[in-house]
């Protein structure tokens, strides 16, 4: 029953939204190659199912989101494990991170492309760059913020390093660094897109550009709708591995 | 010598340049298989003396040996059970009491079969597969102290283990744990701020009085494992302890004429 009403909310939200746009369009004096309507780009998005483009471009992007974000997932939580162990250590690299941290993905994406030239590697960087701060600091702070008395209780039964990692910290620091994994998901997904759109000759980022200089808005727009799915998708399927985890580990569900 | 021999000991600490006595000059001596109460109000030291014997925060003047040997950190042979349980929230019961025998290297069928042996022990045999959150103060409680027996200690530490439990659960769970006590038989210490808990408990009280923490004097329970909260002997050492802690008010007496 839940699950239909808050379908119904959806659906209802969806349709208003794409009932403004289509009113946006009758009021609207430009012309229709640069202000499509809603169906007009459903016919360009169909023209790029049928035509094999999307796919390519969905895997393309997601091949490089997987793999920045995945990584950057991967190493921020090992090394905000290790720079909460030994808080002395984090003392003297904290600065720096500080320093790094509030610097946008995209202002290091000409330096990626000098340096790595146009592929997938800038995209993977910068997305990369977007997750791995949020993830680390929030890791760190998690592993910080750990009741004393569980190291107490560890420290009384004998569970020394390695065991100590996984069987107490990872645990009692898990609900606070999936909160951040899952934020970074977001945002790692808005910077591929920036990073795709300057250092990428394929992908979703590349695709909006490729629409911009054919000046097919119909396809422009269709592209934007689906990096949106895409995004509600990617979070909707890490929300529910998130859940899985916790649940095992005794959470509120 | 006794089993745990408690000498001049002190802890000193140093808090805006100011040095403060958390507690001065114990001198205790325990034998094995005895159940201590360390009574007194908050501020006296009993904790810091808990912890000092377990090895959680060393003292930093005197002694404090166990079985001959000087203590200076937790051991494996001593478990702590807190007020606050300790227990891991992200494990189910029987993964909380299988804690101390994975470390031990204990192999997981026997993990098991020790771990169900302890559950079945504080009764609570239906709530293997349930997590701490879903368990009443009571019964988190009750996991703690199969968790610490599971490992087969020579000492249990217990710091206001009852303190957050309700009146009522918690004489349930004095009589449980006096239960335990014959047929376990461990050295047990144990931290309270309530006389009537440590009248019933224990075989000895320390009676603790705060600035700086020491020891008011140790009263001898003559009362076995037999205790009737009612009865004229408890009373009568209530009552001693009353004195010792100088909470008697003086009798005034009235004359009618």
């Amino acid at each position: 029953m839940k699950k239909i009403i808050s379908f119904k909310y959806v659906f209802v939200s969806i349709l208003l939204l794409i009932a403004l746009w289509q009113f946006a369009f009758t009021i609207s004096d430009y012309s229709e190659a640069l202000f499509p309507s809603p169906l007009m780009a459903l016919q360009a998005l169909i023209e790029m199912i049928l035509d094999g483009t999307l796919l390519a471009s969905i895997s393309a992007s997601m091949y490089r989101f997987v793999i920045g974000y995945g990584l950057s997932v991967i190493i921020a939580v090992l090394l905000g494990l290790v720079l909460g162990s030994f808080p002395k250590v984090f003392n003297y690299v904290n600065p720096s991170l500080q320093l790094l941290r509030p610097i946008s993905p995209t202002a290091w994406m000409p330096f990626v492309v000098l340096l790595f030239g146009i592929g997938d590697l800038p995209a993977i960087v910068i997305i990369f760059i977007a997750a791995f701060f949020p993830v680390l600091l929030s890791t760190v702070s998690a592993v910080l913020k750990i009741d004393d008395i569980y190291f107490r209780v560890a420290d009384n039964f004998g569970i020394r390093q390695p065991a100590l990692m996984w069987k107490v910290i990872l645990p009692a620091a898990f609900p606070q660094i999936a909160n951040a994994i899952h934020l970074a998901l977001g945002s790692a997904w808005i910077f591929l897109v920036a990073g795709e759109m300057v250092g990428a000759q394929s992908g979703l980022g590349y695709q909006i550009i490729d629409a911009r200089n054919n000046i097919r808005a119909d396809i422009l727009l269709a592209t934007i709708f689906v990096i949106g799915i895409i995004g509600l998708f990617l979070d909707f399927l890490l929300g529910l591995v998130e859940k899985k985890i916790l649940k095992a580990w005794g959470g509120e569900q | 010598m006794s089993y745990i021999h408690i000498e001049n000991a002190g802890k000193t600490f140093v808090e805006n340049g100011a040095e403060f006595t958390a507690l001065a000059d114990v001198n205790l001596d325990i034998d094995k298989g005895e159940f201590i109460c360390l009574l007194g109000p908050s501020g006296c030291g009993k904790s810091t003396l808990l912890n000092a014997i377990a090895g959680f925060d060393l003292a930093n003047h005197g002694s404090v040996q166990i079985d001959g040997k000087e203590v200076v950190s937790p051991s494996t042979k001593n478990v702590t059970i807190f007020q606050n349980y300790g227990l891991l929230p992200w494990r189910s019961v029987i993964k909380n009491i299988e804690l101390g025998l994975e470390a031990k290297g204990i192999e997981k069928n026997k993990r098991r079969e020790i771990a169900n042996k302890y559950l079945k022990l504080v009764k609570l045999e239906n709530f293997a597969d349930s997590f701490p959150r879903q368990l009443s103060g009571g019964m988190k409680q009750r996991v703690a102290i199969a968790r610490a027996l599971a490992v087969e200690p020579d000492i249990i530490f217990m710091d206001e283990p009852f303190g957050a439990l309700d009146a009522i659960t918690r004489m349930k769970l004095q009589d449980d744990i006096l239960d335990i006590c014959k047929t376990e038989k461990k050295t047990i210490i144990f931290v309270t701020h309530d006389i009537e808990e440590a009248v019933f408990l224990a075989d000895r009280i320390v009676v603790m009085t705060p600035n700086p923490g020491k020891v008011k004097g140790v009263i001898k329970v003559p009362l076995h494992h037999f205790r009737d909260r009612t009865s004229g002997d408890f009373l009568l050492v209530r009552d001693k302890i009353f004195d010792l802690l100088n909470m008697k008010t003086e009798e005034s007496i009235e004359y009618n004429i």
